[in-house]
Order: structure tokens, then sequence, then C-alpha cells
């Protein structure tokens, strides 16, 4: 199997925060109100209760893989079905081979139609182009309409979850964002926050010029977008503006509207616990004759972005994903240093696959390390990638490249000598042992192992003092 | 080579295929197309009417159940008295159209604007499994007025109700031939739980949604 990853060179690239994991998490973790904060949301119980009314919830999963699977065994083909017929129905489509072209071409949409302000509903992959800053940049306004994201916006700062941006922030953050940039009396009932962030979303709503989406999936048979949320802002935007541009990757791509309902079935229900979202707003085209609502023109983007580089690896099944953000909200380790640590758009276990994958194993080493592999999310993917399995093979193939550290790997190869001759392996850990066993003193706890990290935080249990082997021989001997 | 042709190539090329799609190749997607399978779908045995309306209550959606069209505007009426809410509303020419003298509702069949506090629609279909509003736009159907009021109100004749969204969507094809621009599937009023992941109900869209079954 070729390696699905990019670049040549083993050096991490200027700009791509995930090479900073361990500073960054390290950071996250002593943070003592992202740690309150992150305790507020237990989206894991709300999906566990969620999928008991769902008593053949298995079956429907090995399905849903199944669904996936077929679309992405003839990717390009059902692709260009989805193409033919959404142009048929009045939508253009256009195809990004990077992020910088989804960026030109949103762009080039807006200054030909004349539109000064854009509303967007949530998009993971425009966050991938850096799409806002790019717009700003452009001269245009840009304002997110999730609430989640409308308060990272806010704040400056992008999301630190697939489904609940602003899962890292307090009620308290809220507050003095909203009294900051409103310029009202500041308030931290989470109603009254809502209320006036509807308020003042409400008015962008209705002057809104060109509105941007996701797409959850894209249907082949019809030529629609789908979009699922819950609080209405994507059906405003797809309803309210006079341009629609809606965003999404490769992979996203379903045969018929019955693989949708398939597929449906787990989505929401992976994510926050309902059987369904409030809304799934499926798009066709613009707006048609005598509609007295809809937009006048609508646009699919349908991006790579380094996708393609998985499909026909041993990495493909990562591109079953539906984000449904199981993976993290059931992460031990996602949950203890957030979505920000992960320095990219796409965070916890999923992230953890994508990243490396999408801008390069060498600017992402240690994602596919920050896993206990546990499998809790191999576990709950409603799509049943293995997780866990596509991190031993990313960090397999980090070790191929050279790409661990050099103590790791001068590590290792004593180790492997020694593991091929017994008795220097006997030798040295008889003496490892007595040495551990001094070290750690009357409470048998070594509180500092030289040049190793992992006694910073604990201790570590002292040997006995007798290795196994010498312990078994004595057993033999009595 | 456009970003099209080359991405499309780059697929092929991973997953060992030749350079352009062939013919049989597009006939399989369109025979997969054509078959319609429905997915693995939930087991369970359920009735129509009692299902929709179990599934609409946990929803956090309200339910009022009424013999015939005739009696729509005096339940529209009732609901707007006990929720004290204005006795005027926007809403679908057909529903306009109904006998409101009586009821002292105003009711406008026009789309709905942002100031309007209530919204009134018929559906297209409703789907029993989930509670489900399956909502089309049309120049007489329109999409505004089930999503900017605070309130909505979804006028569903039992006749409407089907199991799922996969016979919904036989119906839809077999009635229409094909999507109108929007199709929406509502269930519930809009809801949000991005502060601090506290529930609540009512973010852009409406804050309740009222069903009142027919039949
Ligand atoms: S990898 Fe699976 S669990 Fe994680 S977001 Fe994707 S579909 Fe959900």
């Amino acid at each position: 199997m070729s390696a699905p990853v990019s670049g040549t060179t083993n050096k991490p690239k200027e700009g791509y925060q995930s090479i900073h994991f361990k500073t960054r998490a390290h950071d996250r973790l002593n943070d003592a109100k992202v740690q309150r904060a992150m305790r507020n949301f237990n989206l894991a119980a709300a999906r566990t209760r969620g999928i008991v009314d769902l008593e053949n919830f298995e079956d429907i999963r090995t399905a849903a893989a199944a669904i996936r699977d077929r679309s992405l065994a003839h990717l390009d083909v059902w692709l260009e079905r989805f193409e033919r017929e959404a142009t048929r129905r009045g939508t253009v489509v256009h195809w990004a081979e990077s992020h910088d072209d989804i960026n030109r071409i949103v762009i080039e949409i807006a200054q030909r139609t004349g539109v000064r302000k854009v509303i967007k509903s949530k998009s993971m992959v425009s966050e991938e182009s850096h799409l806002n800053a790019a717009l700003e940049g452009a001269g245009l306004k840009v304002v997110e309409t999730d609430l989640g994201e409308y308060i990272v916006q806010l704040a400056g700062e992008t999301p630190s979850h697939i489904i609940a941006p602003a899962i890292h922030k307090t009620r308290d953050d809220v507050a003095d964002l909203f009294h900051d940039h409103h310029g009202t009396p500041r308030k931290t009932d989470p109603r009254e926050l809502t209320m006036e962030a509807r308020k003042f979303l409400r008015e962008h709503f209705l002057t809104g010029e060109m509105g941007i989406t996701g797409a959850n999936f894209l249907i082949a048979e019809t030529g629609s977008t789908l979009i699922v949320t819950n609080e209405g802002n994507g059906r405003m935007t797809t309803t309210m503006p006079r341009i629609h541009v809606a965003i999404t990757g490769i992979e996203k791509v379903l045969g018929t509207l019955e693989d949708a309902a398939c597929i449906l079935r787990l989505l929401t229900r992976s994510a926050t616990g309902q059987s369904i979202s409030n809304y799934l707003t499926f798009n066709t085209g613009p707006k048609r004759d005598g509609d007295a609502d809809g937009p006048e023109e609508m646009h699919v983007i349908i991006v790579d972005g380094g996708r393609s580089r998985l499909l026909g690896t041993d990495m493909q099944e990562a591109l079953r994903c539906i984000r449904c953000g199981a993976c993290m909200n059931h992460c031990p380790v996602y949950q203890n240093i957030g979505g920000h640590a992960y320095g990219w758009v796409y965070p916890g276990p999923i992230g953890s696959v994508l990243t490396p994958n999408y801008i390069g194993i060498e600017n992402a080493i240690d994602l596919p390390n920050a896993a206990t592999l546990c499998n809790q999310c191999g576990v709950v993917c409603p799509v049943k990638i293995p997780l866990p399995d596509l991190m031993r093979k990313l960090r397999e193939k980090q070790v191929d490249r050279g790409l661990r550290p050099w103590q790791e790997r001068v590590g290792l190869k004593v180790w492997a000598w020694m593991a091929k001759r017994p008795a220097a392996y006997a030798l040295f850990t008889r003496i490892a042992a007595r040495i551990g066993r001094r070290m750690g003193g009357a409470q048998g706890l070594i509180h500092k192992l030289p040049g190793n990290g992992w006694t910073e935080g604990r201790d570590i249990a002292a040997p006995e003092g007798k290795t196994f082997r010498e312990l078994y021989a004595q057993r033999r001997r009595s | 080579m456009s970003a099209r042709d080359s991405i499309l190539a780059r697929i092929r090329t991973a997953r060992g295929a030749g350079a352009a799609a062939t013919e049989a190749e597009r006939a399989a997607v369109e025979a997969r197309i054509a078959a319609r399978t429905p997915g693995t779908r939930q087991a369970v045995a359920f009735e129509l009417v009692p299902r929709f309306i179990e599934q609409c209550e946990r929803m956090a959606s309200t339910v009022d159940r009424v013999a015939t069209d005739a009696d729509v505007p005096a339940a529209v009426a009732r609901y707007l008295q006990d929720k004290d809410l204005p006795r005027q509303a926007a809403a679908w020419p057909a529903i306009a159209a109904l006998d409101w003298t009586a009821t002292g509702v105003q009711v406008e069949g026009r789309p709905a604007r942002g100031d309007d506090l209530v919204g009134i629609t018929g559906v297209h279909l409703a789907v029993a499994e989930t509670g489900t509003l399956m909502l089309l736009s049309s120049p007489t159907t329109h999409a505004t007025t089930s999503l900017l009021p605070e309130t909505h109100i979804a006028i569903v004749p039992t006749a409407r109700i089907v199991r799922a969204m996969e016979e919904a969507w036989v119906q839809t094809r077999s009635e229409l031939g094909e999507l109108p621009r929007a199709v929406n599937f509502v269930s519930g009023p809009s809801r949000t739980a991005d502060i601090e992941g506290i529930l609540q109900i009512g973010a852009h869209g409406p804050f309740r949604v009222h069903v009142i079954v027919v039949g």
C-alpha cells in the first residue's frame, strides 16, 4: 500500500498549528475555564439515550457503512451524475482542487453579483480554507449564523468541536462577548443570551445577499444538497439571500433519497441523541417561476483539498465520515484537552486521522499518537470507521518515513538489538529492575525519570527488584 | 486540464479505473438509482396517526385533533387564545381561503415577513416515524411561512401521514415527478444548545410548532 500522505519533505510547514499539539494540549489542560466549560456538555450520554429506540441500530450501522462504501467505490461516476442532474435543475457546479480555489470561486461569484454582505450557516470545509478571512480581505462583511459559530466568530477564534463549535466557552465568556459587540447590558442567562443572538442575527438574515452553507450530503439522483440543522439558520441562509453557495467535499455524495433516509436515522442520534434534527433541508436549484422565495442563483462547490489522496489506500474508510462528532464526544483525550489542541479544523479521533492525511503527515506528527487506542470511537462511529486501526497505521507510516524523534528511533533500535539477544536482554533488565527499586525508595514510587516527560504529572510504580524471568526461574527451582 | 477533470481523473487513478467513466459504469449507477433500494429501517410496527402524534410531542410540538377542515379555523383561534398570541397570521393561500369570519382571526394568504408573529401552513406529507412535517416550496406554499414567524401552525390531514421518509419519497416522486426548489422536513420548534449545552427551544426559526391533525 502506498503512503496516502502528502509532501515529500519531512519538515513541517509554517502555519499549521497541528504541529504544536503538545504545547497546545498542555495549555488547555491548565486552563481551568476550558476544563469547566467542557464538562457542561454531555453529548455522549445524550447519544446513549437517543439510540435506545432503534432496536436494530447495529443493522442500520452496517447498512450505512455499505451506503458510504458504495459511493466511494465509484466516486467519480456518482459525482458526474450529481453534476449532470444539478446542472439540469439550474445549479452551477464548481470544482475546487485546493483551499485557495474555494476562496477564489466564492469571491468571484460575490464580485460578479455585487454582493457585500454574506451570511453563513455552518461549513467545516470553509474553515479548512479560512474563507471568512479571505472574504473579509476582499471587502465583504461575513456573519456566522449558527449560534456557536457566531460566538466563536465574535471571539476571533475557530470552532473547537464540529457540531458544538463553542463547547469551550462558558456563559460568562458569551456574556462578555455580546456585551462588547452588541453594546447591550451584560446578561448571563443562556435563554436571554440566545434571544439576544436571535434578535441581532434576524437583522442579518433579512439583509444578507449571499448565503453560504456546507452540505451534509449531495444527492446524485436529484442533484440536491442536504443540510441538517437544529436552529433554522440553514433554512434562513438558503431561503432569504439572493445567492446560495454550498461548499462540500467530494466524498459527500449519496446515490438516492433512500440512501439519505437510512443515514439520517443515525446522524442526529449519534450527534445529539435526537431521533431527527429539527430541520432537514433539501435544496434543488434556484427559485422557480412564480416562487415567492428562494435564491436567484444556486452554486455548489465540490472540494478535493486532499481528500482524493485517501482513495484507494488503507485510509479510504475515513472518507465514510458523516461528521456526527460521536468519536470526539467519546474520546477520553478530546474530553480533556478540547478541540483547539488538535490545531486544525477537525479534532478528536477523526481529526487525528484526517488532519495528517489532508495537510501532510509531517505537519501533524503528534495527532495519531494522541489516543490511547481504547476504541470507544470505533464502537460509536455510525459508519463503522476503524479509527484506532487508522491511527495505528499512521503511526507506522511515521516510523517508515523516519519522522519519529531521534530518542525514540535510537531507543527502539537498542531495544530491537537486545530483544534478539536473550542473554543481553536478561542482563539489562536485571540491572534496570534493581536501579528502579533503589530509585523507588521506601514508598516504591519513582518521582522523576531522567529525560522523560511522563513523570512530570505523576509518579511511576518502581519495580520490585527482580525481573519476571528471575522470579519464574526461582519458582521452577522450588 | 480543468479542476473538474483533474479531480475526476485522480479519483479514477486512485481506484484503478481507466481514463474516463465507461457506459457500463454509468449504466450501473443508473440502475442503482432506478432500483431505489430502501436502506435498513426501524423494525418496530406502529399505527400511523398515534405514532405521529406521540413523536410530534417528543420533538416539543403541541398537537390538537379535529374532525374536518371546517373545524380548523376554530381550532386555530382556540390555540392563539390559549397562548395569548396575536389573532393575526400569514398563511398559505389555500389555508387563508378557509372560512375565518366567525373566529376573529385575520389570516392573509401571502409569504411571511420578518415581523409576522404567526404563520399557518399545510403539509405535503407528514412522517409518523419521527413526528415530522414535510413542506415543499412552490408559488402557493411559501417557505417563509414556516420559518420567520415565532409560531408555526401546521394543518395535517390524516390521509397525508406516511410511515417513514422512504414512503414520503416514493409518494413525492409519483405525485410530482421531480423535487421542487426546497424540501424541508420540520420536526418541532427550532432549538440550540450552544451555550453551555443547555437546551433552548426557539433559536432562529419558530419557538412553537402547533400541529392540527384533521380526520
Ligand atoms: S468518524 Fe464516525 S463518529 Fe467520528 S464524526 Fe465521523 S462518522 Fe462521526
